[in-house]
């Protein structure tokens, strides 16, 4: 008989991952609550929401479009810079931050998504290290701009300009949101653990469901074979910027969760080494599977911190951890190992009655 | 009857095959017409003067010794090759601003000499992609997962599966695709082909590593495909024995040009085809 590979069904592995992802938000929310958590930890918990977020945006984009991009950070910059302006101008007239907060991320993810579809016009028609080396580029020049723009508002208005201040704000009326390479400054910070969860859930839930739609099925067949896509009528160029711009989305508005989390924004955050890093989690939490997506992004955003204790052995911790998730995530023993286990729960569900 | 109708069929019953050949149904309006179609690589001429017209429920081959330009005439037929001279007729529509999704949204399906699955793909996603525009939700509709997500995914998956059935395949449906033994892989490929309701069909190489048995299984197969879809299938085959079968005009291509033309007989009488294809076999 002909050994066959079953292929696990994804909607046992997205309940997996929701699963996970809320018991172990709980968890951190309630000892956060009771103040069981060191301040360096608790101060961590919205930046690894992002990550998280970040992490799955690029795995969107690597390990299901199967391009690599190397400017991820410049849609998250997108993200941060308008998100936090609109979160800045709306301090006054809104004064629920929860609220705030979301019309930011949402304008964050609306901005994100219109820069990821520009870029992604000319980019997605590139292949392979061509597309990597332009989307590097784009990063860098979109990092550029926002160290360059100057935006203030007077009395409800919008001044802007590039490369020189030359907005000419009044001293009681005008307001400066964002000031060059010194970005923004004193924002009030309106991130929360609690909405950095639902951003992660609501990326999870988009891209689950998306996957496992006809949209996903074609824009993993043109992954998986571009010339077959096309020989049963996928317009590939239409479902790579499908997926590019929601990936963007997604990064737009992590950006904006990012920048209403300190009390500065600097445009150089966002540069090379972030995009780079955020690879990494994708790299190492496995192309395609998001729970290692999220594992390695949660796990490598507090390991630097959590190693100081270790001192001088800090960065060979570091290393060797790195090789334990890369391992744990993409190794097959390992894999098997988790496949069985699920397999077992499949069983046991099977059994409460529930067929076929 | 359109692949649709027939997969809203009650149970798909394993029909016998016939080798009811219908007569040449040229005369009406045909499914594809080649007219001085060729193409240059770089000064090279891969395939010249190239004529064909096919009926539309046709069976052709095109057999050709190795480099002929077989393959080429097929990534002519669905533009993933520009064609340097000559036109194309689909259904009589000129396919020249075509880019390949919209051939085979015009209605040609294709099977690649050197298989091109969705290979980390299950068998069944493999056809679903090919029934594409049978399923009728945006992407909202999808991420929200609204009723009608459930509605056409549930009918889609019936007729993928009943598209698999044609092969029993329809048990393999959770399998990756990547993981199939050969003869299964092409019979896939078919499959997905047939889910875009093509009315013309191009198998390239299909019984290519199949064992006797499976060869003659696909023989059968294929036949019974034309039948019960009421579709044109043009296919390249080294294999003598199907293509003598089961094909009622073979063209035969040598160094990119037609070379003879006919019904199995004519062919094989042929003395030009003997000297440029058959005699080489023989020799050796
Ligand atoms: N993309 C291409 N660029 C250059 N030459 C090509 C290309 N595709 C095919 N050819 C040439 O065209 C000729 C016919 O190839 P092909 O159609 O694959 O033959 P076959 O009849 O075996 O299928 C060969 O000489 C091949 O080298
Ligand atoms: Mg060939």
């Amino acid at each position: 008989m002909i050994k066959s590979v079953k292929i696990k069904d994804r909607i046992e592995k997205s309940v997996l991952t929701y699963i996970s992802v809320t018991a172990v938000f709980l968890v951190f929310f309630v000892m956060n609550m009771t103040g069981a958590l060191s301040s360096k930890i608790s101060g961590m918990l919205v930046p690894i929401c992002v990550y998280v977020v970040m992490a799955l945006s690029l795995n969107l984009t690597v390990g299901i479009m199967g391009e690599l991009s190397l400017g991820h950070a410049g849609f998250m910059a997108v993200g941060a810079f308008t998100g936090t302006s609109v979160t800045m101008m709306l301090s006054d007239s809104v004064s629920n931050s929860a609220v705030r907060l979301i019309i930011g991320m949402v304008v964050g993810a609306l901005f994100g998504a219109l820069i990821g579809f520009l870029i992604g016009i000319p980019v997605l028609r590139l292949k392979g290290d061509y597309l990597a080396i332009v989307t590097l580029a784009f990063g860098e020049i979109i990092k550029s701009f926002f160290s360059n723009i100057y935006l203030g508002t007077e009395n409800g208005s919008l001044r802007f300009s590039v490369l020189q201040n030359n907005l000419d704000l009044s001293e009681e009326n005008g307001k400066i949101i964002i000031e060059g390479a010194m970005g923004i400054r004193s924002i009030p910070k309106t991130a929360t653990f609690l909405i950095g969860y639902i951003l992660v859930m609501i990326c999870l839930a988009v891209i689950f469901n998306m996957i496992k739609s006809r949209t996903g099925r074609a824009i993993m067949a043109c992954r998986d074979n571009r010339i077959a896509a096309e020989s049963v009528g996928i317009p590939v160029f239409r479902y790579k910027i499908t997926a590019f711009t929601i990936s963007a989305a997604m990064a737009g508005a992590a950006g904006a969760l990012f920048g209403n989390n300190y009390s500065s924004l600097v445009a150089s955050k966002f540069n090379i080494d972030t995009s780079i890093l955020i690879l990494v989690f994708v790299v190492l939490g496995g192309q395609g599977n998001m729970l290692g997506s999220i594992i390695a992004a949660a796990a490598l955003t507090v390991l630097p911190e959590a190693l100081r204790s270790f001192a001088d052995y800090r960065m060979l911790t570091y290393a060797i951890i790195l090789i334990l998730v890369m391992l744990a995530t993409n190794n097959p023993q390992f894999r098997s190992f988790f496949e069985k286990l699920t397999g077992k729960l499949k069983k046991n569900g099977k059994e409460g009655g529930h067929e076929s | 009857m359109s692949p649709k109708e027939y997969i809203k069929r009650e149970p798909l019953m394993p029909q016998p095959a016939t080798n009811f050949i219908p007569e040449r149904d040229i005369h009406k309006s045909p499914v594809i017409e080649c007219r001085n179609l060729g193409i240059d690589f770089g000064g090279l001429s891969a395939v010249s003067n190239f004529n064909i017209a096919m009926g539309p429920t046709e069976i052709s081959g095109l057999i050709g010794p190795n480099g002929a330009g077989k393959t080429t005439i097929f990534n002519l037929l669905t533009k993933v090759y520009q064609p340097t001279h000559g036109t194309i007729l689909l259904n009589g529509v000129d396919t020249h601003n075509m880019t390949p999704a919209q051939v085979s949204q015009a209605g040609i399906g294709r099977t690649f000499q050197n298989i091109r699955l969705f290979k980390d793909m299950s068998v069944i996603d493999n056809v679903l992609v090919g029934l594409h525009y049978q399923i009728d939700y945006g992407l909202g509709t999808s991420i929200f997962r609204l009723p009608r997500f459930f509605s056409e995914e549930k009918k889609a998956r019936e007729k993928a599966l009943e598209l698999l059935s044609i092969f029993d395949m329809a048990d393999m449906a959770d399998t990756k695709s990547g993981s199939l033994p050969y003869g299964a892989q092409r019979r896939l490929e078919i499959v997905r082909a047939l889910a875009t309701d093509p009315c013309l069909l191009l198998l390239d190489e299909p019984a290519a590593g199949m064992n006797p048995m499976e060869t003659e299984e696909l023989m059968e197969n294929i036949v019974r495909i034309r039948d019960m879809f009421q579709i044109a299938i043009l296919l390249i085959e080294h294999d003598m024995k199907l293509v003598m079968g089961i094909c009622e005009v073979i063209g035969v291509l040598n160094f990119g040009q037609l070379i003879a033309k006919g019904t199995p007989d004519e062919i094989q009488s042929n003395p030009a085809v003997i000297e440029a294809y058959l005699g080489k076999q023989k020799e050796e």
